[in-house]
């Protein structure tokens, strides 16, 4: 059975096409079409319902020391207002999820997790819950909206204030409903993500949608947007078999700390995410066998033709890190076809 | 969605227009290119390539997926319309403009549905 989030009588009115996913029935483009969608957020704005990701929260003296031993980031320095990213790892190093991780108060955090691993995170973290700390997942009772593009500053700041920088929050009121704002988003562009009691979700998309430079953007979207800003998406680029530093996520493990997984972590660095950029006719999608010099060396995670590049990418784990202009090879349905490896991310904003 | 009358359509939503005896040009329906999304690229067939009825022939991509162009008719293919290579977002944007390619001497149009049965298998095929 598949959950609905509080929106999806909004995405129907809407024309929304509704797929399944991480457990949700959300719209995976409008009528408008995935190019569009992704356009906007790049040139313009966009919105998303992202309200199918988890909410889990930390409390007590003790949250800071739990979130340092069960997550691979260092939560030591983070301040009040300010939103870090970590990597979840089992013992053998490969990955539960990723989530990002906002400090609220004092003694309290908010992690935010994928939908389709709410569950087991939620379990996992249990688990290994140490000390004086109350844990909560409030997840069903949080909705969540993204607002990305170069504008969405100035379509949200008619409602709220906003959070000044990157990855930091604050606590406000949209329509006379609490709400957090924090900076952050999966576009690789400028933006925001609203938090909101699942009562208050409707009133806030009706009103914020009714300036027209606001573009409904669905999951297709936000899949080719957030694989043009290089990012990884668990159960592509990362999973159980996979450890962060494999994928790239050194930024986001601290070895100087113990926590669950570090020697796991350690023991398995065999592979390498890289980007491809397609030279040959053709897309490599996920699963495409790469090549090098006839050699097999990995496969591809993520590919499709991107809207704002203008063509084909991937990227892959491959058995040795390869620099930038490594000449390789993807298997595309039987087809060997030209690509090149490109420095990741494929996209990055102007600042 | 549009489904023009003189055209013959197949269940696996191609369209065929008949130019002669023998003779036709197939491209993609309008149901079909919105099912599909974007377009955003396309393989078309070889010229002189045989085309065998309800087999594969070439496919299209949108962002999402790839999807398999099934030949509705049986013959020989003598023109690809090689303007799609460049620019496949035509078959979303004039989906009956854009023919996918032209088969000759093909064998017969027997078992191709009218523009009414098809309408009818897109409607069970929505529900």
């Amino acid at each position: 059975m598949a959950f609905k989030t509080p929106l999806y009588d909004e995405h129907v009115r809407l024309n929304g096409k509704i797929v399944e996913f991480g457990g949700y029935l959300l719209p995976v483009q409008y009528p408008s079409g995935v190019i569009a969608e992704h356009m906007a957020v790049r040139t313009g704005a966009g919105i998303f319902d992202v309200s199918h990701m988890g909410e889990i929260l930390y409390k007590g003296k003790d949250a800071l020391a739990n979130l340092n031993y069960v997550l691979t980031n260092d939560f030591t320095n983070l301040k009040i207002g300010r939103i870090r990213y970590s990597v979840m790892c089992y013992e053998d190093g490969g990955c539960v999820d990723d989530l990002i991780v906002y400090r609220l108060g004092e003694e309290s955090y908010l992690c935010v997790v994928n939908a389709g691993n709410r569950v087991k995170d939620a379990a996992w973290m249990k688990e290994h819950l140490f000390g004086d700390v109350e844990f909560k997942d409030i997840s069903d009772d949080v909705a969540q909206l993204a607002i990305q593009g170069p504008l969405s500053g100035e379509v949200l700041g008619k409602y709220t204030e906003l959070p000044e920088k990157y990855y930091s929050f604050i606590e406000t009121t949209i329509l006379g409903k609490n709400c957090m704002v924090s900076q952050t988003g999966y576009t690789g562009e400028y933006g925001f993500e609203i938090y909101c009691r699942k009562e208050d979700v409707v009133e806030i998309y009706r009103e914020l949608l009714k300036d027209e430079r606001l573009v409904p953007c669905g999951l297709g979207a936000r899949d080719t947007l957030r694989l043009e800003a290089g990012m990884p998406l668990y159960g592509h680029e990362m999973d159980e078999t996979v450890s962060p530093l494999e994928t790239g996520l050194d930024f986001g493990v601290k070895l100087h700390k113990d926590f669950i997984g570090k020697e796991g972590i350690l023991n398995r660095v065999n592979r390498h995410r890289i980007g491809i950029k397609m030279i040959g006719r053709g897309i490599a999608r996920e699963h495409c066998d790469v090549y090098k010099d006839g050699e097999l060396i990995g496969h591809t995670t993520s590919g499709t033709h991107l809207p704002y590049l203008k063509g084909a990418y991937a990227m892959a784990l491959v058995k040795e890190d390869l620099p930038a202009g490594t000449k390789i090879e993807v298997d595309i349905r039987g087809k060997r076809v030209e690509g090149e490896v490109t420095a990741l991310p494929f996209y990055k904003r102007e600042k | 969605m549009k489904t023009p009358l003189e055209l013959k359509y197949s269940k696996s939503h191609e369209w065929v227009k008949i130019t002669g005896e023998h003779e036709c040009e197939v491209g993609l329906t309008d149901y079909a290119q919105d099912s599909l999304g974007d377009l955003v690229f396309v393989n078309l067939p070889e010229v002189d390539q045989e085309a065998v009825k309800e087999q594969t022939i070439c496919d299209v991509e949108s962002v999402k997926a790839v999807s398999d162009v099934y030949s509705p008719v049986t013959g020989k293919v003598s023109e690809i319309n090689e303007e799609l290579l460049d620019a496949p977002e035509k078959i979303n944007e004039d989906p009956y403009g854009a023919w996918l390619f032209k088969v000759v001497d093909v064998e017969d149009f027997e078992g191709l549905l009218s523009a009414e049965e098809y309408e009818k298998v897109v409607e069970e095929e929505a529900h």
